[in-house]
């Protein structure tokens, strides 16, 4: 009866085809050419007198400018990071001293309850060490840093971000919200991947998921924030004054984002000319400020963010521990670091680095307490909460200066994103394809990076 | 323009009632006030997050409505906010598919008055695909601080759809609202929304193509989607394409609604 409806379905992608796929461009321009008609003589706009609504409209239009976006970006993520970084060393110190005591009363019980050496030692040196080393190092920062962007979330400040970055997003053509699911990167990376549902059209969305690795997740902060701690900081300012310090190691971290940032941008153009596009109209939008609800902040960036990434960590960091432990008591540790060896070198890190980052394959938060163990042998433990020592370790042990901390940063920004994010990639794109691509790019990004960085640059540089 | 309905009344956290009268869809942007609206229908107290990630769903409540000579069970439907129904996300498929195949008797499109220019969007694409619609317009008090005069009755006869100004928080107005949806919905007020037109060229193919469907399936011929069908299926869209492919359009949803028309006897 009727009409073949296959004939029907093949007309329209015959239609399709020659129109090339435009259509939906052409419908969402059209629709908002007739809203705006429609708009024109319904809306009135009138001086008013109150006070409240001009302050917001200037500092609105301050803030969704080029340039007081930006300014404003900058300062508020150095504040913030400077306060997390002026602050987390006196939590830290508080925080070792707390580990020491524990470790002190746990090694009398099992001395008193006589059990054997290698046990003892497995399960503190191992065990309750990895945990350790990730609380102590990861929490401090922690507990600063998310509750100050969570507060600058909900004070409606982000979101007028997305806009300013909106016009420098489009011209790569990329799409705005990309700056949202970047800022939710922040945080962690596989959370970043499931945010871009926002970005409607698949092109955008797909060069979403492919650049979000590019921001530094929480697992990597920590990482980020210890380097330049001890090794930038005491590079520029010889002053002991640690306010000065973290300033300046705040303003490494800002230029790390600012490297993220950058990278993103760059691969994001050169993907939307690969890929084809699906039209998508899509609306920023601005909330109005509100005040700020403490007490939902503290338990967002307590429970939410910070509980949250500390289980993980602590959870990954056991059988990482588990594994350096068994291949260093194997004696296995050197062999696999000096095989290694050639291929960092050539990036201006070393094995050891190279096999902490594999080990720290399921969880970017476990690479500073593999770096640890593998170089001290796992054995001889120092007390490694404190900053100090961790710088002791990785220069002595490490032979690590200045460039290996910038290398090692670069790294961390670039390199290849974790087994969670790799396995979120895949279920939100449902692809092995672009799994495998959103895998290696960033990996060769990495290395591409380091090689130019460090062999035209860092290594001809010698004033210190 | 309030003494259309004096005595009529909103009855909130209604417990008994042996059966629905009318269902309401309550469709907007998101952060337009579609929940504290619901909230203020209902007495419920909902807070719907609309973060990315989040499980998808429509949130039920009920109401009742009392005119000096009948009172209604209303139920009311809250769908997930979105700013269009191109249905890239789950949120824009729950409200597509609800305005396209779910069985209600009036949407009710919530509109922001501070920022009306992106919420038209959607209001235009709804009346593609029904015309069982009502318009509110909420903020109108924001509005007004941000010294914003929108010429409702012009706006109402360019969409030519009815469009009641409220302020959700508080509830003025509500009950005029619910009683102009009454209005509609009983049939004592006929509505043609404003149909957008596609450029040209693209109204051409649509109109070859929608020739060539009916001839497939004549029974779409009064469907008041017809033409938002043929567009969908122009670019190509799975889910649409098999319901006409399998002739699973529910015509007589949009008959029932017709026959209840003698309803408005009561009034």
């Amino acid at each position: 009866m009727g009409k073949n409806f296959e004939d029907i379905i093949k007309k329209a992608e015959k239609y399709r085809i020659k129109y090339n796929n435009t259509f939906r461009d052409k419908i969402i321009e059209d629709m908002h050419q007739q809203i705006s008609t429609t708009l024109a003589d319904v809306i009135q706009y009138r001086e008013t007198n109150d006070f409240l609504g001009k302050i917001e409209k200037y500092v609105d239009l301050f803030l969704t400018s080029r340039i007081g976006g930006i300014l404003v970006l900058t300062i508020m993520l150095s504040i913030v990071l400077w306060i997390t970084l002026s602050g987390a060393g006196y939590i830290s110190s508080l925080l070792g001293s707390f580990f020491e005591y524990i470790e002190s009363g746990l090694r009398k019980i099992f001395h008193f309850l006589k059990i054997p050496e290698l046990i003892t030692s497995f399960l503190i040196d191992v065990v309750y060490k990895s945990v350790a080393i990730v609380v102590a190092v990861m929490l401090p920062p922690m507990t600063i840093f998310f509750p100050l962007f969570t507060f600058l979330e909900d004070l409606g400040l982000l979101p007028r971000i997305a806009l300013n970055m909106d016009k420098i997003f489009k011209s790569v053509g990329a799409h705005g919200n990309q700056s949202l699911t970047m800022m939710v990167g922040f945080g962690c990376n596989a959370a970043g991947v499931v945010s871009t549902r926002i970005i409607k059209s698949p092109k955008e969305r797909l060069i979403a998921i492919l650049t979000n690795n590019f921001m530094p997740c929480n697992g990597r902060w920590p990482l980020l924030i210890m380097i330049s701690t001890i090794f930038l900081a005491p590079l520029i300012s010889s002053s002991s004054n640690p306010l000065v310090g973290s300033l300046i190691a705040s303003t490494a971290l800002v230029l790390s984002v600012f490297v993220g940032l950058v990278f993103t941008l760059i691969i994001s153009l050169g993907l939307s000319k690969f890929l084809k596009s699906l039209g998508s109209f899509y609306i920023l939008e601005i909330p109005p400020f509100r005040k700020p609800n403490f007490l939902r902040i503290l338990y967002t960036s307590v429970i939410d963010r910070t509980v949250f990434v500390l289980a993980r960590a602590v959870y990954m960091a056991i059988p990482a521990g588990i594994f350096v432990w068994t291949i260093n008591q194997l004696n296995l540790s050197q062999n696999i670091t000096n095989t290694l060896d050639p291929f960092g070198k050539l990036f201006g890190l070393d094995g050891t680095i190279i096999l902490s980052y594999i080990i720290a394959l399921p969880a970017n938060e476990i690479v500073i307490p593999a770096l640890l163990m593998l170089y001290t042998g796992s054995k001889n433990f120092v007390e490694i909460e404190q900053l100090q020592s961790i710088y002791q370790i990785l220069t002595v042990y490490g032979n690590w200066d200045w460039k290996t901390g910038i290398c090692v940063m670069l790294f961390s920004i670039l390199h290849n994103p974790c087994t969670t994010t790799i396995l979120t990639i895949y279920k939100e794109t449902q692809s092995l394809k672009w799994t495998i691509i959103a895998t290696v790019l960033p990996l060769i990004t990495a290395f591409s990076t380091l090689f130019i960085v460090y062999n035209l640059l860092l290594k001809h540089i010698s004033f210190l | 323009m309030k003494k259309e309905c004096e005595n009529c009344q909103i009855i909130k956290n209604i417990k008994n009632y042996t059966k629905i009268d009318y269902t309401i869809g309550l469709v907007g942007n998101p952060n337009v006030g579609k929940s504290t609206l619901f909230n203020y229908l209902t007495g419920m107290n909902v807070r719907v997050g609309n973060w990315p990630g989040k499980t998808v769903s429509k949130i039920e409540g009920f109401f009742e409505f009392k005119t000096p000579n009948n009172k209604y069970v209303f139920k009311i439907i809250d769908l997930p906010g979105v700013y269009s129904i191109f249905s890239f996300t789950p949120e824009e498929e729950v409200t597509r598919n609800f305005l396209f195949l779910g069985s209600y008797d009036i949407a009710l499109i919530v509109l922001d008055a501070t920022n009306l220019e992106k919420n038209l969007i959607l209001v235009f694409q709804t009346f593609e695909i029904t015309s069982k619609v009502i318009l509110t317009l909420n903020l109108i008090d924001e509005a007004k601080r941000k010294g914003i005069i929108i010429d409702i009755e012009k706006l109402e006869s360019k969409l030519k759809v009815p469009i009641i100004p409220i302020i959700a928080s508080t509830g003025y107005n509500t009950d005029l609202l619910i009683y102009r949806a009454l209005e509609i919905i009983q049939g004592k007020i006929t509505i043609t929304p404003a149909k957008y037109n596609q450029p040209p060229e693209l109204e051409q193919i649509i109109e070859e193509l929608k020739q060539e469907i009916l001839e497939y399936y004549p029974e779409l011929q009064n469907h008041p989607a017809l033409k938002w069908i043929t567009l969908r299926i122009l670019e190509g869209d799975k889910f649409i394409i098999e319901m006409i492919r399998k002739k699973a359009i529910k015509i007589n949803s949009y008959q029932n609604t017709k026959t209840k028309l003698p309803d408005l006897l009561i009034i």
